[in-house]
């Protein structure tokens, strides 16, 4: 039984957009794969459910194949 | 030359003031006859000012450039008096569609409810929009609508503008108590002035092909690509326009160059492409254009008013630039129209740049935005979007997130210092600062809708459960509303027939499908006062004469 929410979540799409672009914004590659990497932790933690996470795993990881 | 367009000649006509040795002065003179210009001079000719109209040219636009005109449009073209024949000639339409590489991702409807008397949007050439405007003006015999009449000087002091003209016959001056510049985004006026307007400019190059097909297999619906088989690694957005004419828009990116890219050799190619080798086409008018988002600080300049393009800009994408012009004269030619009676204060004079201001802030960034998904500024974030696309049309969250540009909708004047605050609860999505809803009501036994009794003067709308508090009391109270020095006229809504005689300035409307009710979270003796722009300024639940004159007293400024 899926428990990743797949429906939209968040209240304002296009500020947290923008603040997820601003993020990069001066950074280099490298720079921002590691921000990145740090982002998906603490965000990952922040849920705390290993089924979640798998879930969210599986999906991105599918998209990624195509 | 247009294929599917004739182009009217305006000719230049001299006027007596050329003949005046002294300079005419004029209640308002307009710069520049765009869509902005003239329905600026056709509002103020409703109201009965003799307005000049200024252009330095003679025709109305040259090729198709605006195409997408926005429900709030609409509504304020009907108030104009030509709402009906851009709906007529126009291309309706409510649907658009996202499509990633070969598939539809998700599509969405710019007409969230029912019942309202215009659309979400029409597409209609803006040379079609702009002589159905000049047309409007000509039945106003006090309007001077005057072409080939260039602005070259302008100076003002505290009580007047004065413009030097430059014509075929030479120049001449004119004095005014108010200018409008509406002379565009390389405003001449706002450069006489020594005005700036700044932003940002963005590094991306669009070809426009506008293109005549008869070939039907496309809907009137916004279509937008992302990185489409036949325009790889860039984007491509289609319009349906009247006359089997269709707009068709590419992302050519910042290397491309506009000289090569201009040539119909190159365009036709592109075209072919997308529709495919059997269908036959026409180039109409193309165009390689960039753009920017800018704004000046301030809208006004003293006796001078900036609206349209040349008090601010944005790109493209969203229709956000004809459609906040026209939203920028709904604003300001009533509170001019005070002004010239000396009954307007500053507060209310200064509102105008303070709430449009707000409108163009949202604008912009709403544009920029759209801009910034469509044409990522770097690497990273072209990765994140790609990471969205790929997400949407198979997970819905991600779907709010895809950005092809968010159309016009008109602003909320939050927290502007012209609109009163609730102090009342509502729970609906029509707020103080918005314009009021629409929706079929019943006047005199006849169907309208309520936008079309709204606007020009200030009214109140008066929900009243029960014909039977209507007495005498009730209707001498409304009848104060009347004798103010700003008029308010009143309508008593009601949700059954009844009939009753009324003074002046009173009448009873019905609102039968109850939609107004529910629209505006209307309870008994539940109260909504609207500028003559149709904004809502305040509303409360419980009705009373000296509150509501209080409430109209803050929205012309005039409460310290």
């Amino acid at each position: 039984m899926a428990k990743l929410i797949t429906t939209a979540n968040i209240a304002s799409p296009d500020d947290f957009y923008q603040l997820l672009t601003d993020m990069s914004i001066d950074l280099s590659a490298e720079q921002i794969a590691l921000v990145n990497a740090r982002l998906i932790l603490l965000l990952c933690n922040h849920i705390g459910d290993n089924q979640v996470l798998a879930e969210a795993v599986a999906i991105a990881a599918k998209t990624a194949a195509k | 030359m247009l294929a599917s367009y004739q182009f009217p000649q305006y000719s230049y006509q001299r006027s007596t003031d050329q003949d005046s040795t002294t300079p005419i002065r004029h209640p308002v003179v307009i710069i520049g006859a765009g869509p902005i210009g003239l329905a600026a001079a056709v509002d103020f000719s409703i109201k009965g000012i003799p307005v000049v109209l200024l252009d330095d040219n003679n025709t109305v636009s040259v090729g198709s450039r605006a195409v997408c005109y926005a429900k709030r449009f609409l509504d304020i073209s009907d108030r104009l008096g030509v709402g009906q024949r851009l709906i007529d000639k126009g291309v309706t339409w409510n649907i658009g569609k996202v499509f990633f590489e070969e598939e539809q991702i998700y599509s969405f409807n710019m007409l969230a409810e029912e019942h309202h008397r215009r659309p979400g949007f029409i597409n209609l050439q803006q040379y079609y929009l702009e002589q159905f405007y000049v047309e409007r003006l000509m039945q106003f015999p006090r309007a001077s609508l005057r072409w080939k009449n260039k602005l070259i000087d302008i100076q003002q002091n505290q009580q007047t503008v004065t413009l030097t003209i430059a014509t075929p016959d030479g120049s001449y001056q004119l004095q005014a108590d108010y200018v409008l510049a509406c002379d565009g985004a390389n405003s001449n006026t706002r450069s006489l002035c020594g005005l700036e307007s700044k932003g940002q400019v963005f590094q991306d190059r669009f070809l426009i092909a506008d293109v005549l097909m008869t070939d039907q297999r496309f809907p009137a619906e916004r279509w937008f690509w992302f990185n489409p088989p036949f325009h790889q690694g860039s984007s491509t957005l289609l319009h349906r326009q009247p006359d089997n004419l269709w707009r068709i828009d590419f992302d050519l990116g910042w290397d491309a160059d506009p000289e090569v890219e201009k040539r119909p050799e190159n365009i036709i190619p592109r075209v072919k492409a997308f529709l495919g080798d059997d269908v036959d086409f026409e180039l109409e008018w193309t165009s390689v254009y960039t753009f920017g988002c800018r704004r000046m600080p301030d809208f006004r300049h003293k006796r001078i008013f900036f609206a349209g393009d040349s008090a601010h800009q944005v790109s493209p994408f969203g229709a956000r630039g004809a459609n906040s012009g026209i939203e920028d004269v709904d604003n300001l030619v009533w509170k001019i129209e005070l002004a010239l009676k000396g009954q307007a204060s500053e507060e209310l004079l200064n509102s105008y740049s303070e709430e449009r201001g707000l409108a163009a802030d949202e604008n912009i960034l709403n544009s920029t935005r759209s801009t910034d998904f469509i044409t990522p500024k770097n690497p990273a974030n072209k990765v994140l979007r790609d990471a969205v696309l790929t997400l949407a049309k198979e997970f819905s969250f991600a779907r709010p997130l895809v950005n092809s540009g968010r159309l016009s909708v008109p602003p909320i004047l939050r927290n502007c210092s012209l609109i009163s605050a609730d102090t009342d609860s509502f729970d609906c999505a029509v707020e103080v600062g918005s314009p009021c809803t629409d929706g079929p009501i019943t006047l005199r036994k006849e169907e309208r809708y309520l936008l079309s009794l709204l606007g020009n003067k200030f009214h109140c709308l008066l929900f009243i459960d029960d014909h039977k508090q209507i007495d005498q009391q009730l209707i001498e109270e409304i009848v104060r509303l009347k004798q103010c020095r700003q008029p308010i006229d009143t309508y008593i809504v009601l949700k059954e027939p009844y009939q009753l005689q009324l003074p002046d300035g009173v009448a009873i409307i019905v609102d039968h499908l109850q939609l107004i009710n529910a629209r505006l979270d209307a309870s008994n003796q539940c109260f909504y006062l609207i500028r003559p722009d149709q904004i809502i300024s305040a509303r409360a639940r419980k009705f009373s004469v000296d509150s509501l004159l209080n409430m109209q007293a803050h929205a012309l400024g005039e409460l310290r």
